[in-house]
């Protein structure tokens, strides 16, 4: 169960290679943890994430248990079954973190890519959070994290098909928080900007980027806040704000 | 022929404590007497049920995310015996309905905590204590019989010294992990008048006043202190209240008239919208510093009313929502004489967090009773209220539960809202033979709580 200060004591990840999933279950408090699962494809890296996290954890004085779940956003079909399987247990909180970012050039010259990164960030993330919302109310508790992207806020140029993936995830996931209430559970969609991380690597840095620890922080603020949203930076929350009135012909000329 | 009952409720609803912290959904029974009640237990899937009285724990003890919570609160009836003092009354009756019936006849409930919002049934699964703790111990040590339906959906009664002794003890401080109480009959105490004769004295060290509270024991029937947790950087300022009932010969001729007059009243409520930022170390600590300073220094045989005495807070309906929208924990944790020294410890640490609380209270305890999973151990007792909200109170608290553990102490599961299993094992070390004794009782687990999922995973 979650306590009273938010500490939560199972924590289940969607997506177990993200690194600022693994960044927000490292910023838990590690005495209340008792089960860490990381759910994702089978991978050495995905093998290796669930090492250093229990390594992590025993040196922070945890005695948590933390396991790999094969789980594929793509196989929309397995869901049920794998996401039955994960709530055999009480599930205190659910992170929604799978998702490519892609390169819009080979998008463009190859649609069958473009469709992949759909299925993957938001048919698959229609899935798995129905599913999970559909637990967490018959648990009559728990919260479920979305990773979404200030990108899916307005459409740019340089990655619109990404963009367009994370505006359909971030509808349906303040939706789902909707359908939620009175539920005892909740829906929290974290619009990170630029994040240093592998998948980023190489990209020139935006304005106001912020490393996956931030993200973990403010994440973990907004639950104990009961925010329905939260920005990190949260300044970029107001540049966004601002964003979003520039008219579009001035718009695709910004260098963004 | 069967009959078909039907319960009232039976809706999904979310619930807190009294702290409005970790909220969760569960299907709410309102059941209205024991056949009701054992109706709405054959509904129940396998997420269990919980029995719920007047929501004052300050945790998760009466949810039960995803299952079932009875709330008896409609289960009420009571019934007081004159001349002899033996109160029975069904798990729903209220300490404030009971003590509108039995005052004026002369009978006062033997052990009464800080608010007269609670049912006889939590009362006795939380094993709630007063200020009397050191001379009449906590609230089963009163109770003569008291009916439980368990997971069989039999009916037993149980006595503290009967061939079931083991099953009323592990129900007596077992948070309705053994089943329901329905009713329980309870010893009451035979007072002259509705006052009580109270002294009061303010100290302006904390070890001064430990050492008066020791004393002072052996003086009066009930003692508090009350400290102020957050003004100052060096010691600790205090008022200590100790009192007892009043006499007949105590009172004027115009108190004389009425000497069991009682009619406690509600004088204020608070507003729901109070916003989370009013309540903050400044509030507070002007608060701390009127409260201080409108205690007399020195002051004997004043008389006070019951209500004054015992349940100030319950003059403000609703006060827990001056915590705001985030909710607040109250940490209390008991220690043996021996460590006395953790009560300073405590109130330094949190003091330093910047953790503003209200009401600061320490108590004394006297002797335990057999229930394992009670609370109150001979010692000392202490009690603060804190915004959930304050920053880094999770790692203070952790921290704290070292200290506590360290010095023998445990934390008070009717207000505990977030330690670990571990913590809590640490503290019970009866926890064992509770456990072995519950799952006698109710051995596929019909019986659950939030609390329960949340420190015996």
């Amino acid at each position: 169960m979650m306590n009273a200060l938010h500490e939560p004591q199972s924590v289940v990840v969607l997506g177990g290679t993200s690194e600022i999933a693994r960044a927000i279950v490292a910023e838990l408090p590690p005495s209340h943890l008792r089960r860490v699962v990381l759910a994702g494809r089978p991978s050495p890296v995905l093998t290796e994430a669930v090492a250093e996290t229990e390594r992590d954890l025993a040196v922070r004085g945890s005695s948590a248990v933390v396991t790999e779940v094969a789980f594929d956003a793509l196989d929309t079909d397995s869901h049920p079954a794998v996401i039955g399987a994960l709530f055999a247990e009480d599930v205190d909180l659910v992170i929604l973190a799978f998702g490519v970012l892609g390169d819009q050039e080979e998008f463009e010259t190859d649609p069958a890519e473009a469709v992949l990164a759909a299925r993957v960030n938001y048919v698959g993330a229609v899935s798995a959070g129905l599913l999970v919302a559909d637990q967490l109310r018959r648990q009559g508790h728990g919260a479920l994290v979305v990773l979404s992207s200030v990108a899916g806020l307005r459409a740019r140029r340089s990655n619109f098909v990404y963009g367009s993936t994370k505006a359909g995830l971030d509808v349906f996931a303040q939706g789902l928080a909707d359908s939620l209430v009175g539920s005892g559970a909740s829906v929290l969609v974290v619009r990170p900007g630029f994040v240093r991380t592998r998948m980023t690597e190489g990209l020139a840095e935006a304005p106001l980027a912020v490393s996956p620890q931030q993200v973990a922080q403010d994440t973990l603020k907004g639950l104990r806040k009961g925010s329905h949203t939260v920005y990190s930076p949260a300044a970029i929350g107001a540049v966004m704000a601002g964003l979003r009135s520039v008219p579009r012909p001035l718009f695709r000329k910004l260098p963004i | 022929m069967t009959t078909t009952t039907t319960v009232p409720g039976g809706n999904r609803e979310v619930l807190t404590g009294w702290g409005c912290t970790a909220p969760s959904a569960a299907t709410v029974w309102r059941p209205r007497t024991p056949t009701e009640t054992a109706a709405a237990l054959t509904t129940i899937g396998d997420r269990g049920a919980i029995p719920r009285g007047m929501g004052r724990s300050y945790g998760d003890p009466a949810q039960n995310a995803g299952g079932a919570v009875l709330d008896l609160t409609g289960m009420d009836q009571l019934w007081l015996d004159g001349t002899t003092g033996e109160l029975a009354a069904q798990a729903g009756a209220s300490l404030d309905e009971i003590l509108r019936q039995a005052v004026p006849h002369g009978w006062f409930i033997p052990v009464t905590p800080g608010t007269r919002f609670v049912s006889v049934g939590g009362a006795i699964a939380a094993d709630v204590h007063g200020k009397n703790h050191h001379r009449d111990g906590s609230f089963g040590s009163h109770v003569r019989s008291l009916d439980l339906l368990t997971a069989d959906g039999a009916t037993s009664t149980l006595t503290p010294d009967g061939p079931r002794a083991a099953d009323f003890w592990t129900t007596v401080a077992g948070m309705g992990r053994t089943g329901v109480i329905t009713r329980a009959t309870i010893d009451m105490l035979p007072i002259e008048t509705s006052l009580l004769r109270v002294d009061t004295d303010r100290f302006t060290s904390l070890d001064d006043l430990m050492a008066r509270m020791v004393e002072a024991d052996e003086h009066y029937r009930y003692t508090v202190a009350w400290v102020d947790s957050v003004n100052g950087t060096g010691d600790f300022r205090s008022v200590l209240t100790g009192g007892d009932h009043a006499a007949l010969a105590d009172l004027d001729a115009r108190q004389s008239r009425d000497p069991l007059a009682y009619d406690p009243d509600v004088r204020l409520t608070a507003p729901p919208w109070f916003p989370a930022r009013a309540l903050n170390r400044w509030s507070v600590a002007a608060f701390n510093e009127v409260w201080f300073r409108k205690a007399p220094r020195h002051r004997r045989d004043e008389l006070h009313t019951i209500a004054d005495f015992f349940h100030p807070l319950d003059m403000v309906r609703g006060w827990n929502r001056v915590y705001g929208s985030g909710g607040f924990v109250q940490y209390q944790f008991a220690v043996p004489d021996a460590r006395a020294d953790v009560v300073g410890v405590a109130l330094d640490r949190l003091r330093t967090a910047g953790a503003p609380s209200f009401l600061t209270v320490l108590k004394r305890f006297g002797p335990g009773n057999p229930a394992p999973l009670s609370f109150p151990t001979p010692g000392w007792t202490l009690a603060l209220d804190i915004p959930a909200g304050v920053p880094g109170l999770a790692a203070t608290l952790d921290a704290l539960d070292e200290v506590v553990l360290g010095a023998g102490g445990r934390h008070y599961l009717a207000k505990d809202a977030r330690m670990t299993p571990a913590t809590f094992s640490a503290g019970y070390p009866r926890l064992a033979d509770w456990r072995e004794r519950v799952d006698t009782l109710d051995p596929t687990g019909r019986f659950m709580s939030d609390l329960f999922r949340r420190l015996l995973p």
